[in-house]
């Protein structure tokens, strides 16, 4: 059972790492054309949970490398649209997904998609930091060790090291690896998650109000860091403040009462919204 | 007059007592004078000056009442009875007078019993009579003094709670004297049994027969207590139970929290907690009449000579009545480890069984190892379920098909059918009781200090 995961873990990885190379290839051209290629399309996806809809009919294409923010007042929808992306809804026994998420091209709806592998693809990063109660080392480990990525040793330690570097961590805790995840302050335990979830080598990035716990020095540095990891990764991050996704994101997604409203470049739903309830929201007038 | 008439008449005198303070109080606030206290103050403490000497004169009466008036008998007694006989022979003296004086006659008695029977009746009903005239004294002189204290600026309510305190206190402080008791009694009769029998031949004397010790010439013999044996057989059952309870606990509590939908949750677990609910002996009468002879059966149909009192018929249905303790700890335990922490491993792509080994039970392991902590203390002290059904003879043996015997046991045996607590067989009792309270002491202590650091990690 257990090499059986691992060989398909690894199986996975490798053909990843082969799209990798060619999505980067695609980018390449399509970074000169002006444009960026659509990594995460989703067509007509409603959300129920038991007998109360949560979001209808959302189409929205969310393009590679580049960081996609979902504003909206509280419970529209934003989380559960989020949650639909890794199938983490599955994991909620009354919550059912009509319609279809295609990431890179593949339906990830499809009976065929195990979504335990799709959530090594699709990294994801909570409200509140959470990470286990072990030590840094075995956070970072815990992701590549369960898909058999690396064993120990080296191999490992090296995956440690970078996804605490590009997290921006690598420098605050490189002497104490070995002490709990649990004993870091709040920003660090964020930035903690955010290198566990790299650790899995994902292609995207979800984040839920990654900062809505964090103070302002440590909101600015995992902004920064966001800012860092879109060279790598599709990053699309949930975001109650106004500021964060004007600061953050290239493009801007407004729902209102699980409807999709708005999908725009950020710069332009913010200085020049089509729809009236955007401009209410973004105005302030509710939320 | 009974004592629990006297108590109602007590408490009437209280209730009339606190009418009166708050008429008292109400009356002077009528007045205009400003009360430091509002009136039902006032009347509490006089209900409280009323009742509670006098509820204290009447158990402190009651304690003491009998041992001073068999006193009074014995000093009068005719010589011939007392001089020179034992106490134990005074104590049956004394149950024929009263037996005389309640009209119970056996036989003839002698005169000097008869007698002795009549003294007996006049000072029973003196000492009511007196009892009945000092309590209601006490009561009413309780209402006066404390009536003479109240006035405007009295401060009754400072006074009622400081009354009150001090009754919270006491209740409290008598929980802790009976245990300080039991300990002291279990102390000095240890001592009495370690100044024959040397400790160091009690914890690690290999052999245990103490019913042939009870002769004099015997007494010194030090093979014979040696406490080995029965300590292991008490560990061995143990293990036995744990082996049992240990894995079917644990798994159906993860089954339970993780697998189970509400429906079946809210069906089953009460279900399991049934089992903690099941009087021991029932479990023994399981044991004896059900586990048992299958064990029996099933051992002799594979060829293997199996006692008709075996530990593992024992150690098995132990097993089953501990499950409860473990799965209930086990589910507080995992319920309690944050959905952020499932969602973590999820998120990452981690299988149900991989974050439920990897990330739930280490993170629930110490309110996990509490309960199994508690679960072998518990296993430590059953009694009922072993004699029935694990034996009594002291077998130093690995073999769970044979019998062993266990610490509660053997305080059992050791102590049916004798009533002097002074030779080494019974005092033996005290020394096996003695350390199987300090193994659960330590046990339960260890454990809830290990629940308490767990419970704080996720507050
Ligand atoms: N686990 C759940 N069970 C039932 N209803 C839920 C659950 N999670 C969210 N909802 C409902 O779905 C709607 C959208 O919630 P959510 O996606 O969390 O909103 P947002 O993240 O935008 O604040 C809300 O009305 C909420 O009550
Ligand atoms: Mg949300």
């Amino acid at each position: 059972m257990t090499t059986l995961d691992t060989t398909e873990a690894s199986g996975m990885i490798m053909t990843k790492t082969a799209e990798d190379t060619g999505t980067l290839a695609k980018t390449a051209t399509a970074a000169r054309a002006g444009e960026h290629e659509t990594k995460i399309s989703a067509s007509a996806v409603s959300v129920f949970y038991g007998e109360k809809q949560a979001l209808f009919d959302v189409t929205i294409d969310i393009p590679a490398r580049q960081v996609m923010a979902f504003i909206g007042p509280s419970g529209c929808g934003k989380s559960t649209f989020l949650r639909c992306i890794n199938r983490m809804n599955d994991t909620i026994d009354i919550c059912s997904v009509k319609g279809k998420i295609e990431i890179d091209g593949a339906n990830i709806y499809d009976p065929k998609i195990d979504p335990v592998l799709l959530r090594a693809r699709v990294g994801m990063v909570f409200q509140k930091p959470n990470p286990f109660p072990k030590s840094i080392y075995d956070n970072i480990a815990y992701g590549p060790r369960i898909h058999g990525v690396a064993k120990a040793g080296s191999a490992m330690d090296e995956i440690v090291e970078t996804s605490l570097q590009r997290a921006g961590l690598w420098n605050e805790v490189k002497d104490r690896l070995h002490e709990p995840g649990t004993g870091l302050s709040g920003g660090q335990q964020q930035r903690l998650c955010i290198a566990r979830a790299i650790a899995v080598n994902p292609d995207v990035i979800l984040m839920d109000e990654p900062c809505s716990a964090l103070d302002p020095i440590a909101t600015a540095k995992v902004e920064e860091l966001i800012d860092e990891l879109r060279t790598r990764y599709t990053i699309v991050i949930v975001t109650h403040s106004m500021q964060q996704a004007a600061r953050v994101s290239q493009k801007a997604a407004f729902f209102h009462l699980g409807n999709l409203i708005e999908v725009d470049e950020t710069d332009r739903m913010f200085t020049n919204p089509t729809d009236q309830r955007t401009q209410d929201y973004i105005t302030g007038r509710f939320g | 007059m009974s004592v629990s008439l006297l108590f109602a008449i007590v408490l009437v005198l209280a209730l009339v007592g606190y009418f009166l303070g708050r008429a008292n109080a109400s009356g002077l606030k009528a007045s205009g004078k400003n009360l430091h206290s509002i009136p039902p103050y006032h009347g509490y403490y006089i209900a409280l000056w009323c009742g509670l000497p006098a509820f204290v004169l009447v158990l402190v009466w009651q304690a003491a009442q009998g041992s001073i008036i068999d006193q009074i008998l014995i000093a009068g007694l005719p010589s011939h009875l007392t001089e020179g006989t034992s106490a134990a022979r005074v104590s049956l003296i004394l149950g024929e007078i009263k037996n005389v004086a309640a009209g119970r006659v056996f036989g003839t008695p002698e005169p000097a019993v008869i007698e002795a029977a009549e003294h007996y009746k006049s000072l029973q009903s003196t000492a009511s009579l007196a009892l009945v005239a000092c309590t209601l004294a006490v009561a009413v002189g309780g209402i006066a003094f404390a009536r003479a204290r109240l006035s405007p600026d009295f401060r009754a309510r400072n006074r009622v709670d400081g009354i009150l305190r001090g009754l919270l206190i006491i209740c409290s402080v008598l929980a802790i004297l009976t245990t300080l008791g039991i300990i002291l009694s279990l102390l000095i009769e240890s001592f009495a049994f370690f100044s024959r029998v040397p400790v160091l031949s009690f914890l690690f004397g290999m052999e245990w027969s103490p019913q042939m010790a009870i002769r004099s010439d015997q007494v010194a013999a030090e093979g014979a207590f040696g406490a080995v044996p029965v300590f292991w057989g008490t560990i061995f059952i143990s293990a036995i139970a744990m082996f049992v309870a240990l894995p079917v606990g644990l798994f159906s509590a993860i089954y339970l929290v993780e697998y189970a939908d509400k429906r079946v949750r809210s069906f089953v677990k009460p279900l399991l907690e049934i089992l903690a609910g099941i009087p021991t002996i029932v479990y023994g009468f399981f044991a004896v009449l059900t586990v048992a002879p299958f064990i029996r059966e099933f051992g002799m149909s594979l060829g293997l000579d199996v006692a008709s009192n075996s530990a593992l018929a024992a150690g098995g249905v132990m097993g089953i009545m501990i499950i409860p303790f473990i799965s209930s700890f086990s589910d507080d335990a995992i319920s309690a480890v944050p959905q952020s922490m499932r969602d973590g491993a999820y998120a990452l792509g981690a299988t149900k069984a991989e974050t439920i080994r990897q990330v739930l039970l280490p993170a629930a392991l110490p309110g996990i190892v509490g309960g199994v902590l508690l679960a072998v203390s518990r296993a430590i002290g059953e009694t009922m379920i072993v004699v029935m059904a694990a034996g009594l003879t002291a077998t130093l043996t690995a073999n769970p098909l044979e019998g062993v015997t266990t610490v509660t046991v053997q305080i059992v045996t050791l102590l049916i059918g004798d009533t002097e607590f002074d030779s080494p067989k019974t005092l033996a009792a005290f020394g096996l009781g003695l350390v199987l309270f300090i193994s659960t002491l330590v046990l339960n202590i260890v454990a809830l200090q290990v629940v308490k650091r767990y419970r704080e990690r996720y507050e």
